[in-house]
């Protein structure tokens, strides 16, 4: 499977994403530079982490016009797999290919840590190999990750089951206290309608690896790899 | 000739900047507030002669899409 991996000035994770894919996983992946137009044969889409033009205006504001983005939506307006990883979630959702809002953290810090999370929904080429009740260990790094949506769009995702991944504590409970920067309903990860589009906060690129602290981050990059397996994949333009 | 453009939070979206400020504010002493919004502020210049309403036309485009996010913000535009 190829996966590109875009870049913008600022990205971070585009390494760390590359690795997973490629060293960890063994499929191929290649960086595509933001003023390209076109994601070549790619099979599916990273939107990495980072701060993406410095965060300037909003996160993601800027990014959400460079070139390459016009690909990506083509990309998943054919039904191609697209998931943005923390700025990547920003920059989704600011393009409008996901629905709300990432605001400041609640308490305005910037957060660094390991949280747990629940899958919420487990039909999606995102997490249909994440074992029912497994509770996944991420890390986050993020100071404006609070989700936002107005209540009408909250009951459409809810209706739709479009919200994929919950803050929780270890054991599984959406509790305030494990939610590190106050989102709506705990939400971490949300995909579009047509559940080819996703988004979340915390990092499956950075834990890939037992070494890195935990290796959860692998079921949803295989879950990836396995809906695309499973069935043709639209190749991009 | 000059745009100006404040951008705020929405009612609806926690704004935890500005409550932070209102904190502040409270502790050094400043008495009767009741709210704090921190937004931001742009100032685009324009070039002498510039069509008055096709100026506003265009920068409300701008606002809407780009300068601010309507999802979270509301904006209002002057210029002069």
């Amino acid at each position: 499977m190829n996966f590109a991996v875009l870049q913008f000035p600022a990205s971070n994770c585009d390494q760390d994403a590359i690795h997973a894919i490629r060293d960890v996983l063994g499929h191929s992946a290649r960086y595509v530079w933001h003023k390209e137009n076109s994601l070549g044969d790619a099979d599916a889409v990273i939107v990495p982490g980072g701060f993406s033009y410095g965060d300037y205006l909003r996160c993601g504001a800027i990014a959400r016009f460079s070139p390459v983005m016009q690909a990506v939506k083509q990309f998943a307006d054919s039904g191609g797999l697209v998931i943005g990883i923390c700025n990547g979630f920003q920059v989704l959702t600011e393009a409008g290919l996901l629905p709300g809002a990432l605001v400041r953290n609640r308490d305005l810090q910037f957060h660094c840590e390991h949280i747990f999370l629940k899958t919420a929904m487990h039909n999606s080429p995102f997490t249909n190999k994440i074992p029912a009740g497994k509770i996944l260990k991420l890390p986050i790094a993020h100071g404006e990750g609070c989700y936002f949506a107005n209540e009408e769009t909250l009951a459409k995702l809810k209706a739709n089951n479009q919200i994929l991944w919950q803050y929780c504590d270890a054991n599984g409970n959406l509790t305030d206290t494990a939610n590190p920067n106050g989102s709506l309903q705990n939400i971490a990860g949300i995909c579009n309608e047509r559940r080819n589009v996703a988004g979340l906060m915390p990092h499956p690129e950075r834990a890939s690896e037992e070494i890195l602290g935990s290796d959860d981050g692998r079921w949803i990059l295989e879950s990836m790899i396995a809906s695309s397996q499973n069935k043709p994949v639209t190749k991009a333009a | 000739m000059k745009a100006k453009i404040v951008i705020t939070p929405k009612k609806a979206v926690v704004d935890p900047q500005g409550k932070t400020v209102q904190g502040a504010l409270e502790q050094m002493g400043y008495k009767g507030i009741t709210a704090v919004h921190v937004g931001k502020y742009i100032e685009i210049d324009l070039a002498p002669g510039t069509d008055k309403a096709a100026a506003q036309q265009a920068l409300n485009d701008a606002a809407h899409k780009f300068l601010s996010n309507p999802i979270i913000e509301d904006y209002r535009l002057e210029i002069e």
